[in-house]
């Protein structure tokens, strides 16, 4: 009897919780990413590249705070952004001056209570409407307080802006903060801070509130919340993380000026969710990420490189609405019943001439480009490192080429790519289906 | 066996490489030219670009400087002092060790503060900032700074210069003001009013104007306060877009002044004056103009135009650029350290004929200043602009000695 | 005194029909269709420089006739292919589609006319004054826009309200299904209105090209003002739009002409307020110097407090 029991008991034992490592390895594997980064990619270039993507990270997340979660569109989010880097270079040199005793690793917490007191004031009047009144509210506030900037000389410093020295403040640990190293450690620590808490927050009940309130506020009302009041904390909360990511701007660039609060960075932080994908958290991540990259290195490939932007934002806007983050989603189920490799040959075959038609249109591109705006200089050109003249004909046939062939191939690969996926569709049910 | 293969293969493989590598080029030294590439001031940063870059290629013809070959590479900052700083950064990231900029002196307030702040930090990667247009008085006098040399005359030179000049006009009664509201436009008014005030009591100052910079499409209701104010001469710093709209709303307006400008040649500035139909009632002050009477700075203005299709509006790039070779040459050295230290204190012959000097005290640039009017053109005036048919005519010229203005800057010098 | 104010109204008068202009055809998609063109200021900036082109070929006369007609079949083509096809994923996505495609727009531009300004002159026969007011002239070009721009509001008008397309076009807009089951193409319909549409910005740009400058970046110069104009007025309202943009020309003339500041007022009541003083930039600030930001303001207000705006007909 004992021994049949204890068996019993012990093939009855519920398995072991989750553990430690499942829940919060994320968090581990990103901390570690984060500090391995700079052993990797160790040039001054990208140093600064990834301090600005650190910066963007929090920027975009808390963007999708509102617009992923909550389902408000704003147009003017870099208000609290800018709002917050204001008031983090202004107590920077009240802390320079001695008038406050506050290190530098705090200044983002000061930019992140100024972007909470403007959420308050500015959402107290938006968020009384919602939908498109709520982002031409949002729009006007942006271009109004961007304006302001050359009216109220004392805060926003005019054309000139603010300027600060992060070197001068109370120095802890001896850390001065005058490398570049040392600043992408700061926004590093502060990333990784910002994106546990909201990430915490979705999780709350809050956090799904929000959601109700995206999909679907009348039901929310009957539920017993007020969406307004669900939005205006949403809000709130929104602007806190924005203007933390603006206080870690104010520390990186030491110049704060009118440009930080227009309608320039509100669009980009807007680009960079949508790209990325505002239905998951990790979306904005991976959008703040790809358009950071994309603008301060692709200017180096080419110089018509925001055509390549643009047009790469309208596509994902047509074809993929969901973002990066879908796309990659898509293949989640697949990827945990293991079967992710029947697609790769169907995907190779699909990639190919997507890259032939992708490289006869940027062939176009670029020959346009020399023959138009630098039509002062010789139309000889380097195409990926292949030279050739663009006032030929046969570049421009070879891309002719490219292009319909690229097409026409790819389009006879889409039903190779559909067979694939329902086989591995078919595969991983079967698979999850046997115990 | 495996592993000698493996060692064999790779030691063909790095030699193929390095021979592949060619002969080593002779060095080059990166300027980073920071300017408005795009919106309303592009006019005037695509010219100082195409600027530096004829003169790099002169120079670089005549073998270069130091052994070393000077590359400009233009970098768009829309007059954005923020903007300025992330192109700054990624023109030393890829190695550059020379910044040029010129227009806004927003941006070179902002510009000065990060080299001066970039050189302590990082004593191995220092870098120079060589100002050829941003004119604010505080750059060489609170925000002066060991790294930074200007080479275009500060607004108080010129005001100075320009009132001297107003001095003798006894047509001027009442004097309008409008200025672009920045640090530049803002010392343009007030330095106005203090050598105004010293030099002619008797001039009435009916108006003062300050518009947001490169922002505004329409000037006609501030034509209209200028008429209404009765004034006879109107004192301007605008430039780029600020200036051509200024004139074009004045010309639809039919206004009738006297016009007290700084940057009146700028491009675009010429074709609207034409447009206007104003002769002789445009005056400007700048270092030099393609119609003084100098042999050699008409040659190279000729062949300029010759290869370019434009005319030469940047003489000071010209002196920028030949002491920046003679520096290094004297320097042996591409190093901004050894060149700062070459370049204080330097003598030069400058481009439309006579002697400057680079202060050490403050790292000003001082040349002859001429003033000019706008009008058609007589024989001893071979250059017309913009192909108008009507160019700049010299009406008078200050010496280098007699520009000079005192600085209160404190230079902290590098040990 | 008086002249100044009779100047003013006069210049405001203009720069109101210049932003009518524009906003017209804006209006009349957002109120049909309910899309929120970013691209709008893009299409007016394309028939600035498709008449520049234009007028460089034949003349300034048949570039103010083709070039809408060619930017507003251009306009049908992104309709039918692109939003169309966007719009099966929601407002939002349509909204950011319009926003790349101004983004695309601007690049292209630049690609092929440069960064620099055009150099898009006024034609000769318009090249007069007109008229003259205490000693200001008028030229005869802005007559010409003024009167274009009176014209279109009254075909517009004339056309929606009395025509029975016009009355198909306000049903579509609040019931597509019914129209559609009367048997009339909604899609076809959504099309021609925007086309029309961009083809009325196109118009504006040919006509405001020579007036301002004709560079890359004036649809960035312009854009916010449309969107200031087109919600003030009210969603839905043509008369809405045409009375919002005579306020705003008006209000951002009459603004720039007063240089008084809180502080001369207060002055004039004997408290004085120096530079030093608290909060001295608000005090400080002369009304010339805030003009810029006045539209915005009105916009905040306007959607704080009534956010159909003037009269409009719908609420968002």
């Amino acid at each position: 009897m004992n021994e049949a029991t204890k068996h019993a008991t012990l093939a009855a034992a519920p398995a072991a919780p989750p553990g430690a490592l499942r829940r919060y390895g994320v968090w581990i594997a990103a901390a570690a990413v984060f500090v391995a980064l700079p052993h990797i990619f160790a040039s001054g270039t990208a140093m600064t590249v990834m301090s600005l993507m650190g910066i963007g990270i929090i920027f975009a997340l808390s963007y999708n705070m509102l617009l992923g979660q909550t389902g408000m569109l704003s147009f003017g989010h870099a208000v609290y952004y800018g709002l917050g880097a204001f008031c983090a270079v202004h107590v920077m040199n009240l802390a320079i001056r001695h008038v406050v005793p506050v290190p530098l690793v705090l200044v983002p917490l000061v930019g992140g209570l100024g972007g909470l007191l403007f959420g308050i004031v500015f959402g107290s009047v938006s968020t009384k409407r919602g939908g498109i009144a709520f982002a031409m509210i949002s729009l006007g506030l942006a271009e109004l307080v961007s304006s302001s900037a050359f009216i109220l000389r004392g805060f926003f410093g005019g054309e000139e802006g603010i300027t600060t020295n992060r070197t001068k403040l109370l120095h802890l640990f001896h850390w001065t903060f005058g490398p570049q190293i040392q600043v992408y450690y700061l926004i590093a620590a502060w990333c990784l801070l910002c994106m546990i808490a909201m990430y915490a927050l979705t999780r709350t009940p809050f956090g799904r509130m929000c959601n109700a309130v995206r999909d679907n506020p009348e039901r929310a009302q009957f539920v017993g919340y007020n969406p307004q009041t669900v939005r205006f904390i949403a809000f709130c909360l929104s602007g806190f993380f924005a203007g933390i990511a603006g206080g870690l701007g104010a520390i990186n660039f030491e110049i704060v000026n009118s440009s930080y609060v227009g309608l320039g960075p509100s669009g980009t932080v807007l680009i960079s969710a949508y790209l990325g994908g505002v239905g998951y958290f990790v979306g904005p991540v991976i959008g703040a990420v790809l358009v950071t990259y994309i603008q301060l290195m692709l200017s180096d490939a080419t110089e018509i490189w925001q055509l390549y932007f643009g047009l790469l934002f309208i596509a994902i806007v047509a074809f993929a609405p969901g973002g990066v983050a879908s796309l990659v989603m898509k293949h989640a189920p697949l990827w945990r019943a293991r079967v992710m490799h029947r697609l790769v040959p169907a995907y190779l075959l699909a990639l190919a001439p997507a890259l032939v038609m992708l490289a006869g249109v940027s062939l176009v591109i670029e020959m346009t480009f020399r023959l138009t705006v630098k039509a002062s200089e010789p139309s000889a050109m380097t195409f990926f490192h292949v030279p050739l003249d663009a006032a030929a004909a046969l570049p421009w046939i070879a891309a002719a080429v490219f292009i319909a062939g690229g097409f026409w191939l790819f389009r006879r690969s889409w039903p190779v790519v559909d067979r694939a996926w329902s086989e591995a569709a078919a595969a991983a049910r079967a698979r999850s289906a046997t115990p | 066996m495996r592993c000698a293969f493996a060692f064999k293969t790779l030691a063909f493989v790095t030699v193929t490489l390095a021979g592949l590598a060619g002969p080593a080029a002779s060095e080059t030294l990166k300027i980073a030219f920071i300017d408005p590439l795009s919106g309303g001031a592009a006019s005037t940063g695509e010219a100082g670009l195409k600027t530096f870059q004829y003169l790099a290629e002169q120079i670089n013809a005549k073998g270069g400087a130091a052994g070393m070959k000077l590359e400009v590479t233009g970098y768009d900052n829309k007059v954005n002092p923020q903007e300025s700083l992330v192109q700054a950064q990624k023109a030393i990231d890829a190695g550059s060790r020379i910044i040029i900029q010129g227009n806004g002196s927003a941006v070179a307030a902002a510009l000065t503060d990060f080299v001066a702040k970039h050189n302590e930090r990082n004593p191995d990667k220092t870098v120079l900032y060589l100002n050829y247009a941003a004119i604010d008085p505080v750059l060489t006098n609170e925000k002066c700074n060991y790294w930074h040399f200007r080479w275009d005359a500060s607004v108080d030179i010129k005001m100075a210069a320009l009132t001297n000049y107003m001095k003798g006009r006894a047509n001027i009664k009442k004097v309008y003001l409008i200025n672009q509201d920045y640090s530049f436009g803002r010392s343009v008014r007030d330095e106005a009013k203090k050598m105004l005030a010293a030099k002619r009591p008797d001039v009435q100052i009916v108006g003062d104007e300050l518009h947001p910079l490169q922002k505004i499409t329409d000037f006609s209701p501030y034509i209209a306060k200028i008429k209404a104010s009765g004034a006879d001469s109107v004192i301007t710093g605008n430039w780029a877009q600020d200036f051509a709209l200024l004139i074009k709303a004045a010309a639809d307006a039919g206004l009738q002044v006297d016009w007290y400008t700084y940057y009146a040649g700028g491009t675009g500035g010429p074709t609207a004056l034409r447009q206007a139909n104003v002769p002789d009632r445009v005056f400007q002050v700048t270092e030099g103009i393609a119609n003084v009477d100098h042999a050699a700075s008409r040659t190279f203005e000729t062949e300029f135009r010759n290869k370019m299709g434009a005319g030469l509006i940047y003489p000071r790039a010209v002196n920028l650029m030949h002491m920046l070779a003679a520096a290094m040459t004297e320097a042996k050295s591409g190093e901004p350290a050894k060149i700062a230290a070459k370049l204080e204190g330097m003598k030069a012959e400058v481009f439309n004929g006579g002697q400057g000097f680079m202060r050490a005290d403050d790292h000003q640039f001082f040349q002859p200043m001429y003033i000019s009017a706008f009008g058609p053109l007589t024989a001893k005036e071979p250059f017309d602009e913009e192909k108008t048919g009507w160019g700049w005519k010299v009406l008078g010229r200050v010496d280098t000695q007699d520009t000079v203005v005192p600085t209160s800057c404190k230079m902290q010098r590098p040990s | 005194m008086l002249e100044l104010i009779v100047v003013s109204t006069l210049n405001g008068v203009l720069f109101g029909m210049l932003l009518f202009l524009m906003a017209s055809g804006l209006t009349l998609i957002f109120s049909m269709m309910g899309v929120l063109n970013f691209a709008h200021a893009s299409f007016y900036m394309l028939g600035a420089f498709f008449g520049f082109q234009l007028s460089r070929w034949t003349g300034f006369w048949p570039g103010l006739v083709l070039a809408p007609l060619l930017v507003g079949a251009l306009g049908a083509l992104v309709e039918r292919y692109g939003l169309r096809h966007v719009h099966r994923h929601g407002h939002v996505a349509e909204l950011l589609f319009t926003f790349g495609l101004a983004y695309v727009v601007e690049e292209v531009v630049q690609m092929i006319w440069g960064k620099l300004p055009a150099d898009y002159r006024v034609p000769e026969a318009l090249d007069f004054a007109a008229f003259t007011v205490f000693s200001t002239n008028y030229p005869a070009y802005k007559m010409f826009m003024l009167l274009i721009a009176i014209g279109i509001f009254v075909v517009l008008f004339a056309v929606l309200t009395r025509t029975r397309a016009g009355l198909i076009i306000q049903a579509a807009l609040s019931r597509p299904d019914m129209v559609a089951m009367l048997g009339h193409n909604v899609p076809r319909v959504f099309m021609l209105a925007f086309g029309c549409g961009t083809g009325l910005a196109a118009l504006a740009g040919v006509i405001a090209g020579p007036a301002l400058v004709t560079q890359s970046n004036m649809a960035a110069l312009l854009g916010p003002i449309l969107f200031v104009v087109v919600v003030v007025g009210g969603l839905g309202s043509l008369a809405g739009a045409f009375i919002a943009s005579l306020l705003i020309g008006l209000v951002q003339t009459f603004a720039v002409a007063l240089d008084v500041s809180l502080a001369d007022v207060f002055g004039a009541v004997g408290i004085t307020l120096g530079p030093d003083s608290f909060l001295a930039d608000i005090w400080r600030v002369t009304i010339a110097q805030v003009a810029p930001i006045l539209p915005y303001l009105l916009l905040v207000l306007m959607l704080i407090f009534r956010p159909r705006g003037l009269l409009g007909t719908r609420d968002s």
